[in-house]
This record gives C-alpha cells, sequence and structure tokens, in this order.
C-alpha cells in the first residue's frame, strides 16, 4: 500500500501541468501514449529482471501508476470535455479518448491495479506452495513467473490500446494482440488441461478474429467512394454516405469476430475451458477486462452503423444473440460440476445481457453500460475468491467443497456476496443495469423478450443459489489433521474493493461517474 | 500485366485443390508458403501504372515472412513432433477435393452476388473466398494441430486478397501491425505445439478433448 502515498505527489504534478500547457488538447496526446507505453514498457522489463521481489514490485507499481494515469484522464475528460480530434481527417489520429472508451480504460485499470495486488500474493504462495493438480493429483511445473509477469503487462497494454484506438484497423490489430499475449498467461500451469484450453483459445479466437478482419475489409469498401477509410471519426462522419448493403456486411463479419472473442454463444465454445483452466487472477482479467474489449469492437462498429440509420438492424442482431447467450448460459449452468466453469458460464450470461441492452438502444444502452462495469468488478472479484477457495480446498468440483464456512470463513463471506451481487440482488449495481434494460424493453413492448429474460434470469439464480449456499454452508466431516485455511489479507482486500464498488454502484451512482456514462451511451447512438 | 496477374489467381486456385488432396505435412507446409509468395506478388501485378517504392517494400516483407519465416518455423513444430509426417484426415480426401471444388463453385456464385466494387482482376474475388473456405477446411477436417495452423495461414491469405480485389487501402502502419499480428500468432502457435507434442507424444487435437461440460469428474479413472 506504500506505492498509493508515492503515487500522489506524481498526480499533484501532473494535474497542476495539466492545467499551464497551452494548445487545444494540452497534454492530453502525451498522456494517453503514457498510458500505452508504461506497461509496454514495464512488461519488456519485467522478462530482463532476475529476482522475483523486485518484478513483483515492477508490477504493482506500474499498476499503481496506470491506474492513476486513468483516473487523470477520466477525470480530465469530464472537467474539459472531449478531446479535440473531431474531424481531423488529414492525420489520422491513432489514439484518443472518447467517452466510451474511458468507460472501458477505467474498467480496465482498477481491474488490472486488483489483479496486481492479488497476483503478488498469489505467486508468493505458488512459489512456496508449487503445483499438485487439483483433479488428477500430478505434479506441474508453473510457467516462468518472469514469462507471467512480463506478459501479464503486455496485456494491459493491449488493452488499453483497444480502449484508445481511433481506428478500426487498428483496433483490430490490438485485439489480435490481447489474444497473443494472454495465450501464455492461460498455460501458467503446465499440465495437459491448460494446454488445451490455450490451445482452443488461440485458434478459435484467431480463426474468429480473421473473420473481423473480413468485416474491417468490407467497411472500408462499403466507405470507398467517400474516401473514409478506416478512421472512426470520419466514418462516423460521413456515414450517411456509406454504401449500406457493404456496411450491412461488415457488421455481420465484425459482429461474429468480436462476439467470438466476447464470448456469445454460439461462439463462445473457448470461453469456460480457458476461464477454469487459467490461474485465478487471469481468468478475472480475462472474464471482467478482455471480454469487454471484444465488446468495444462490437460497439464501435454499431456506432457507425447506427449514424448511417442502419440501428435497427444492428439492434436486432444483438438483441437476438444476446438472449441466445443468456439462455445458452442459463441451461448449461444448471448441471454444473465445477465452479470455475460456473463462472464462466455465468460470464456469458452478462455478455449476453450487454448486447441485449445495447441491442434494444435508448435508455438500455446506459444499462448495458453500467452492466459492463459491474459485472467485469464482480466477476473479477468472484474470480479472486475462487482462487482461495480452490486453495483452501484443493478442487474446482462443486459437489467436493462444503462447509467452506468453517474453514475459511472471510474466504465464505466474499463468496456469498459475490453470488448475491452477481445474480443481481438490490442493491447491486447488476440490478439497476438488468432494471433499467428491462424497462427499456418494456417501454418499446417487447414483451415476450422481457417475459422470456425474466425467466431465464430466474432459473440462472436458482441454479446459482443452489451451488453457492451448498458451497458455504454445506455439512462435511472434518478430515484428518485439518487445519483451518490461512487466508491472507492482500488477496482477499481486491475482492472486497471491488463488492464495495459494486454496492456503491447500485445505491448511489457518482455525478462524474453518471455523466460519463451518458456520454459514453451517446456515443454509440444510446439516449442519456 | 493483367495477363500475369489473372496466371496468378489460377495458381492460387490450383494450389487450394493441391492442399486439399496433399497427404505429406512437409508437402502441405511448402504449398501455403507458396500460396503466400504468390499472393504477396499479386499487388505489385494488379497495379495501376508501375509498382510504386511502398508497395515493394510491403511485398519484400510479406514474400519474407510467408516464404521463409513461416515455413522454417512449421518445419521446425513438424520435426519437434517426432510422430507420423502425415496430414491424417478425418475424411478421405476425394470427400476434401469435391468439398475444395464445391466451396469453389460457391464462391464463384457469391462473387456475381456481392454488391463490391469492380474488381480490376477477373476471378480474384471468387478465389479470395475459396481460399477462406479451403482454409476452414483444413483447420476442420484434419487431425494434428500442425494443419490447424497452416489452415489459419490459407484464411490469411485469402483474406489479404480479398482486401486486394476491394482496393481497401489500409495506412502503412495497421498493415505492418496485423502482419506484426499474424507473425507472433504463428510464432505462439508454434510454441504450443511444442509444448502438446512434448505433453502428450502427438499432436493429434482429436485427443485435446478432456475439457466439456458432461464428462467432468472423470479424471484419473
Amino acid at each position: 500500500m506504500r506505492q498509493a502515498l508515492l503515487v500522489l505527489p506524481v498526480a499533484a504534478g501532473i494535474f497542476t501541468f495539466l492545467g499551464f500547457v497551452p494548445g487545444e488538447d494540452g497534454l492530453r496526446p502525451l498522456l494517453t501514449y503514457a498510458l500505452l507505453l508504461l506497461p509496454l514498457a514495464a512488461g519488456l522489463t519485467a522478462f530482463l529482471v532476475r529476482g522475483d521481489a523486485p518484478r513483483r514490485k515492477l508490477l504493482l507499481w506500474t499498476a499503481w501508476l496506470h491506474f492513476t494515469l486513468a483516473a487523470i484522464t477520466i477525470w480530465d475528460y469530464n472537467y474539459r470535455g472531449p478531446y479535440a480530434d473531431g474531424g481531423s481527417t488529414i492525420a489520422p489520429v491513432w489514439f484518443a479518448f472518447d467517452a466510451l472508451g474511458l468507460v472501458f480504460l477505467g474498467i480496465t485499470s482498477l481491474l488490472f491495479l486488483g489483479a496486481a495486488n492479488y497476483a503478488a500474493g498469489y505467486l508468493a504462495s505458488e512459489k512456496r506452495d508449487p503445483g499438485e493438480d487439483s483433479d488428477e493429483g500430478f505434479i506441474f511445473n508453473n510457467a516462468p513467473e518472469a514469462v507471467f509477469t512480463g506478459c501479464l503487462l503486455l496485456f494491459l497494454s493491449a488493452m488499453t490500446a483497444v480502449a484508445a484506438s481511433r481506428h478500426m484497423g487498428l483496433l483490430w490489430a490490438c485485439v489480435e494482440a490481447t489474444t497473443l499475449l494472454s495465450a501464455p498467461l492461460i498455460y501458467f500451469h503446465r499440465h495437459k488441461r491448460s494446454l488445451e484450453a490455450t490451445w482452443k483459445y488461440l485458434l478459435i479466437c484467431s480463426v474468429g478474429i480473421a473473420l473481423a478482419l473480413m468485416g474491417n475489409l468490407f467497411l472500408g469498401a462499403a466507405g470507398l467512394k467517400t474516401g473514409a477509410g478506416l478512421d472512426l471519426q470520419a466514418l462516423l462522419l460521413r456515414a450517411g454516405a456509406l454504401d449500406a448493403p457493404l456496411l450491412k456486411a461488415a457488421f455481420l463479419f465484425l459482429f461474429v469476430g468480436y462476439g467470438t472473442k466476447m464470448g456469445l454463444a454460439p461462439f463462445h465454445t473457448w470461453l469456460p475451458d480457458a476461464h477454469s483452466e487459467a490461474p485465478a487472477v487471469v481468468s478475472a482479467l480475462l472474464s471482467g477486462a478482455l471480454l469487454n474489449c471484444a465488446f468495444l469492437g462490437v460497439l464501435r462498429v454499431s456506432s457507425v452503423c447506427a449514424a448511417a440509420g442502419l440501428a435497427d438492424f444492428t439492434g436486432g442482431i444483438m438483441v437476438l444473440f444476446g438472449l441466445f447467450s443468456v439462455i445458452t448460459a442459463a441451461l448449461f449452468m444448471l448441471g454444473q460440476r465445477d465452479y470455475k466453469r460456473l463462472l464462466a458460464y455465468s460470464s456469458i450470461e452478462h455478455m449476453g445481457i450487454i448486447a441485449l441492452g445495447a441491442g434494444l438502444g435508448g435508455g438500455a444502452v446506459y444499462g448495458a453500460l453500467l452492466g459492463a462495469v459491474s459485472h467485469s468488478l464482480t466477476k473479477a472479484g468472484l474470480f479472486f475468491t475462487s482462487g482461495l477457495v480452490l486453495a483452501a480446498e484443493k478442487t474446482k468440483r462443486i459437489s467436493d467443497v462444503k462447509g467452506l464456512w468453517r474453514r475459511a470463513p472471510r474466504t465464505a463471506a466474499l463468496w456469498l456476496a459475490g453470488f448475491f451481487l452477481i445474480t443481481g440482488t438490490p442493491p447491486s449495481g447488476i440490478f439497476l443495469a438488468k432494471f433499467i434494460i428491462l424497462k427499456e424493453a418494456l417501454a418499446l413492448k417487447h414483451y415476450w423478450l422481457a417475459a422470456a429474460f425474466l425467466v431465464f434470469l430466474a432459473i440462472l439464480f436458482a441454479g446459482m443459489a443452489r451451488v453457492f449456499i451448498g458451497m458455504v454452508f454445506g455439512e462435511r466431516e472434518a478430515k484428518p489433521g485439518e487445519k483451518p485455511y490461512a487466508e491472507e489479507a492482500s488477496m482477499l482486500v481486491p475482492a472486497a474493493v471491488f463488492f464495495g464498488c459494486v454496492v456503491l454502484a447500485g445505491l448511489f451512482i457518482p455525478e462524474w461517474f453518471n455523466s460519463l456514462l451518458a456520454l459514453a451511451a451517446q456515443n454509440i447512438g444510446g439516449r442519456p | 500485366m493483367h495477363t500475369f496477374a489473372e496466371f496468378i489467381i489460377v495458381f492460387i486456385i490450383l494450389i487450394n485443390l493441391a492442399l486439399s488432396v496433399t497427404g505429406s505435412l512437409s508437402a502441405c507446409i511448402k504449398l501455403v508458403a507458396l500460396q503466400g509468395v504468390v499472393a504477396g506478388v499479386l499487388p505489385l501485378m494488379a497495379g495501376h501504372g508501375g509498382p510504386q517504392g511502398r508497395a515493394v517494400a510491403f511485398a519484400a516483407v510479406i514474400i519474407l515472412l510467408k516464404g521463409a519465416v513461416f515455413p522454417w518455423l512449421m518445419m521446425r513444430a513438424r520435426d519437434s513432433s517426432g510422430a507420423s509426417k502425415d496430414v491424417e484426415p478425418l475424411i478421405s480426401y476425394p470427400a476434401s477435393i469435391m468439398l475444395c471444388l464445391g466451396a469453389f463453385i460457391a464462391s464463384s456464385w457469391m462473387g456475381t452476388r456481392l454488391p463490391l466494387p469492380e474488381a480490376g482482376v477477373a476471378w480474384i474475388v471468387p478465389a479470395s473466398l475459396a481460399t477462406i473456405f479451403t482454409g476452414f477446411l483444413l483447420i476442420t477436417t484434419r487431425r494434428k494441430a500442425i494443419t490447424q495452423v497452416l489452415g489459419y495461414l490459407v484464411i490469411e491469405n485469402g483474406i489479404y486478397i480479398f482486401g486486394l480485389a476491394l482496393f481497401v487501402e489500409q495506412p502503412m502502419m495497421v498493415e505492418l501491425a496485423i502482419l506484426l499480428d499474424v507473425f507472433v500468432a504463428v510464432f505462439v502457435m508454434g510454441i504450443a505445439i511444442f509444448h502438446i507434442s512434448r505433453e502428450f507424444d502427438h499432436i493429434d487435437t482429436a485427443e485435446l478433448s478432456e475439457l466439456s461440460d458432461w464428462r467432468r469428474g472423470e479424471y484419473g479413472k
């Protein structure tokens, strides 16, 4: 926690400096590039650092600095308004933030901060107690910690680049980079099953993303006559002149491509495997940050379509696949025997809800964005906690975990709190998000949609309640010589803080956050 | 110049057909490399007027990557496996070539239906779509991890040709970023294949089937 204190003077310095720089954007481009290059440089350095202790320090420092810079960027946006890149088609702006990008930057950065704090404790515990496989009992090695930390930091850099991209081609390249940089993270525990998961992830996502590249080509062809290229600002400005059939084709390809990465059913098959086999901290980042980055890709192209008057077409597709994802997740969660896979399916469900909200348009877009933020924080907290459950019980099988309450009371409390928050029990931010989306569905007279939505949410609640309550409260005989699990505070705090934020989002949304979400919703054609 | 470009297009289609019936892994690797090189030459032929310096430099990078670096990586991955050097398809070769031909006919039909801008070179759109289909065929009907990577590369070749057909020019930085991604993808997949062959003693992806929702809890039995 010392890092927090040391970062404050840096923040104060940048704050004051920002006000004194003349020009339209002042230090903003510099700030944007600092956000991108800081984790990049730190990641490359991490490969070279020999000792474990300094490398973990590097990870923590970078996370704190990145978070501080991201907070300044968001504060600056609220204070001084949009960036002045609008309409400059002569020299394309590669990286700049709009409200939508900032929402996703904020999620990524906050999540990474939590993950870095958790990882420091996690890596230390992995060193003390190297791997015995939880399912089959064989001994395995871990990937070198330098590779893990380095990839983690580079992954942050790539996700930041996705949030900041102002060019559809560049956005594609950054999304693909996130896939490649996170693959080694999934294969941290070196054994057969994690390798299988990594292979599926690499291949399915790479091929999926290749389809998105086709989509980009269609998008470029749609704007060929207008000379828009793939620059986002130019596409938005000239949307009316784009070729509509080609634009539709572009949306379909991009939706399938990024939808694969986002985990929408039926393109979700890689997701449960990768999430269940990756270390908890990686699952948290995949679920909370990476899926959102892919969703940002979908939102970017749908905003272009909305500007071209195709909002009904894109909205219909997003609602359809969103609802299908919710249904698929509900069905697969009912018979689930592995609690990490259960959480993975819950991510598919929430991606479905978010896509559905964004597809409905109008006021539901705000709900979708609030849902994205709340889901990221809650799910990351749950995955962090799942890592503790795994460490305490040495199994991922739901039926083998009982009476967690006795063995690891604080973990159990977090596990239960996470369950209530993720299923959208008030006062969770997810409740508010679902409520807003449902309200809009009823206002638009989609009664069947609203009914199906509610029924499957109820099924999901029941399915998850059975699992979580059983794990926390079930009765179990103590094995001989069993000691209470020593819970480490550094691994509990991130989840607790995230859950606190989600409750706060449900009870009271601060004005700056509200206006940021409203502006972001406007970016993608929603109503504030 | 256009006749030469059209000759290249025919060549690419023939490579697709050859890929669908070739049984030797090393021959497949060479065919994919050849296709990449030929596709890399294409923009120099199809351009209006003489090729420009930028295009030549970019084509050189592509040819170097697809013609030398990728096949070298793939050959290393093949050698590391130590197992059989055959492709081992899940369907018979006649079925493969019928599917490939069918894909070509379907792409020819689609090429006339798509509302695309007029392409400069005849048959370029059908050829690109057929190449993409062939890539999917390789991914879905071949057992080995290495042929799946080859399939990914064939899809990439197809998309590259499709981009040429649509005249979509991306800025140099984006083109390079995409190329870097493809390079890293092949590199990472190569490493993964190395690990798969060490861990499983083979690179047969049909065996990569332990993770599923319904067979959980049967480990070690």
